[in-house]
């Protein structure tokens, strides 16, 4: 093969783009191995099922951790799920206006908004008017979080859908309020549910908006409206005691956290698989 | 001859453009009538003004009568979803719901309409499967997406979800301009069928079509009707000058 500018060039530029894959996959596998290595050991059937024990103790889990995860995950979903998905319907069907382009902007900027923020709202409206810390207030933190994510991507999948699909549905006499709901959002449907998905991951993953929200708990879950537990925070709580054999319940715990996010995911594409290749 | 649709005085705008100007036409029941003429020349927006398609765009108005069965379908106590249902539509391009399966697009209208009834659906699936020349090839693969089918396939299966919700008439934009010419022959052959029972509009750029199924041609030019009669005439010894220059090509 004869060698010449053209495909010198050609050959570096593939290697750099291969090379900057390698650079970015780099931190995410010594996330994975070490968080693996430092929590597999620690993981059992009792550290998914009981209730953290006193320091000292052996034994005991974040089984409480988990449920409260789920719970304050699901109030946030309550919350954030209609209000993302119906604003993202706005945006795109009726808000080709100032005030939609406002919101979209806003939307942006929110999602750029650190998550402590989110905390201070849940705690300044909900945590501060009841007086106490609750699995609410978490939920109501995370979904400010949620809703700017959900809202954009409804809104882009929105838009992919073409306008011959919209008119189709209006010619055939189909008021526009049903072509929006089962033809529109029903052909963006994938789109939609990445962006929920996504969101959802995200918010799994949040400590800062919880740390004076849900706060924390050594129980099980007992109301909505008291302190709960969550992954991130018993793992934060965990990890910054001296104690090595809390450490390790950390790692475990960022571990299960992992995997259920991970689980999640393959769980939404497999339902979610596109029926026909389109 | 009977008119099932009588326009009267018609203009559109989009925006502060206006696209037709003044447009006086009569469209026989059970008749084929072609409207024919350059690119611009406002065909597309004429038929979409025939059943209030044309108000979907942002900033398109419309102004005149157009008389279905002696009621304006422009008067302000009448619903467009109503007279959409009554008026068919057939797009350039073939757009079938890309989620749905061959017999949910047929029977998409009526589903949404708030027909439940499997019986009555799967009925009218056949039907208007039969009536769109489409049932012998997509019999056994109705649960098949939509989109899966071939270009002109996908138009017949788009004539046959017009066709489910029992309109009176059809609008046909330019329905085989995206087809090959053995798919186009087919949706001819279907549109002679259907006058029967239907009365059709189609807007077309191809003259041997329009004179092959017509009975009526409008010839429209920079918004206006430049000239409307049998198609035979149109074609043979056209009344005005810029039409004979159309159809022998020496524009357009």
């Amino acid at each position: 093969m004869k060698w010449n500018k053209r495909k010198i060039i050609d050959r570096v530029m593939s290697t750099l783009t291969a090379a900057c894959v390698v650079i970015a996959i780099i931190p995410l596998l010594s996330i994975l191995y070490t968080v693996t290595i430092n929590g597999i050991s620690a993981v059992s059937l009792d550290f998914l099922t009981q209730i953290p024990r006193p320091v000292g103790e052996a034994g005991g889990g974040l089984g409480n951790a988990i449920e409260g995860t789920f719970i304050v995950v699901g109030i946030a979903c309550l919350i954030g799920l209609p209000v993302g998905i119906l604003s993202g319907v706005y945006l795109s069907e009726y808000g080709q206006n100032r005030f939609g382009r406002f919101v979209s902007f806003v939307a942006d900027v929110l999602t750029g908004t650190p998550s402590i923020v989110a905390g201070m709202f849940g705690y300044t409206f909900i945590v501060l008017y009841f007086g106490s810390f609750s699995a609410i207030a978490g939920g109501v933190a995370l979904s400010v979080l949620m809703i700017p994510i959900v809202t954009r991507t409804t809104e882009e999948s929105l838009r992919l859908v073409p306008g011959s699909i919209k008119e189709a549905s209006l010619a055939l006499g189909i008021p526009k309020w049903k072509t929006t709901f089962y033809i529109v959002l029903s052909t963006a449907r994938s789109g939609i549910i990445t962006g929920a998905l996504l969101s959802i991951a995200r918010i799994s993953g949040e400590t800062a908006p919880l740390l004076f929200t849900s706060f924390g708990n050594m129980f099980w879950a007992n109301g909505l409206d008291k302190p709960i537990s969550t992954m991130p925070v018993q793992i934060y709580t965990y990890a910054i005691t001296p104690f090595p054999d809390w450490h390790a319940k950390a790692w475990a715990g960022a571990l299960v956290l992992i995997i259920l996010i991970l689980v999640l995911n393959i769980g939404v594409r497999f339902v979610t698989r596109r029926k026909y290749g389109v | 001859m009977q008119n099932k649709i009588t326009i009267k005085n018609l203009n559109a705008w989009f925006g502060a453009k206006q696209v037709l100007h003044d447009i006086d036409i009569g469209i026989e029941k059970n008749g084929i009538t072609a409207i024919i003429g350059p690119s611009g020349c406002g065909k597309s927006t004429f038929i979409r003004c025939l059943n209030r398609m044309h108000e979907v765009v942002p900033y398109a108005k419309a102004s005149g009568k157009v008389l279905v069965d002696d009621r304006d379908i422009y008067d302000s106590d009448i619903d467009p979803v109503e007279i959409r249902r009554r008026i068919g539509m057939v797009f350039q391009k073939p757009n079938p719901f890309p989620t749905m399966s061959i017999r949910d697009n047929v029977v998409a209208g009526l589903k949404l309409g708030g027909l439940k009834d499997k019986k009555i659906l799967d009925t009218m699936t056949e039907e208007s499967l039969k009536k769109a020349a489409l049932w012998d090839e997509v019999k056994n693969d109705l649960n098949k997406s939509g989109v899966s089918l071939s270009g002109g396939q996908q138009q017949r299966l788009c004539i046959a979800r017009a066709l489910a919700v029992e309109p009176e008439v059809i609008l046909f934009d330019e329905p085989c301009s995206a087809l090959d010419p053995i798919s186009t022959s087919k949706i001819e052959d279907l549109m002679l069928e259907l006058k029967e029972k239907y009365t059709i509009v189609i807007v077309t750029h191809n003259m041997q079509q329009a004179a092959r199924v017509s009975d009526h041609t409008a010839f429209f030019l920079y918004g206006k009707l430049i000239e409307f009669g049998e198609t035979d005439q149109i074609f043979k010894k056209p009344k005005e000058k810029s039409t004979e220059d159309y159809i022998i090509g020496r524009f357009g």
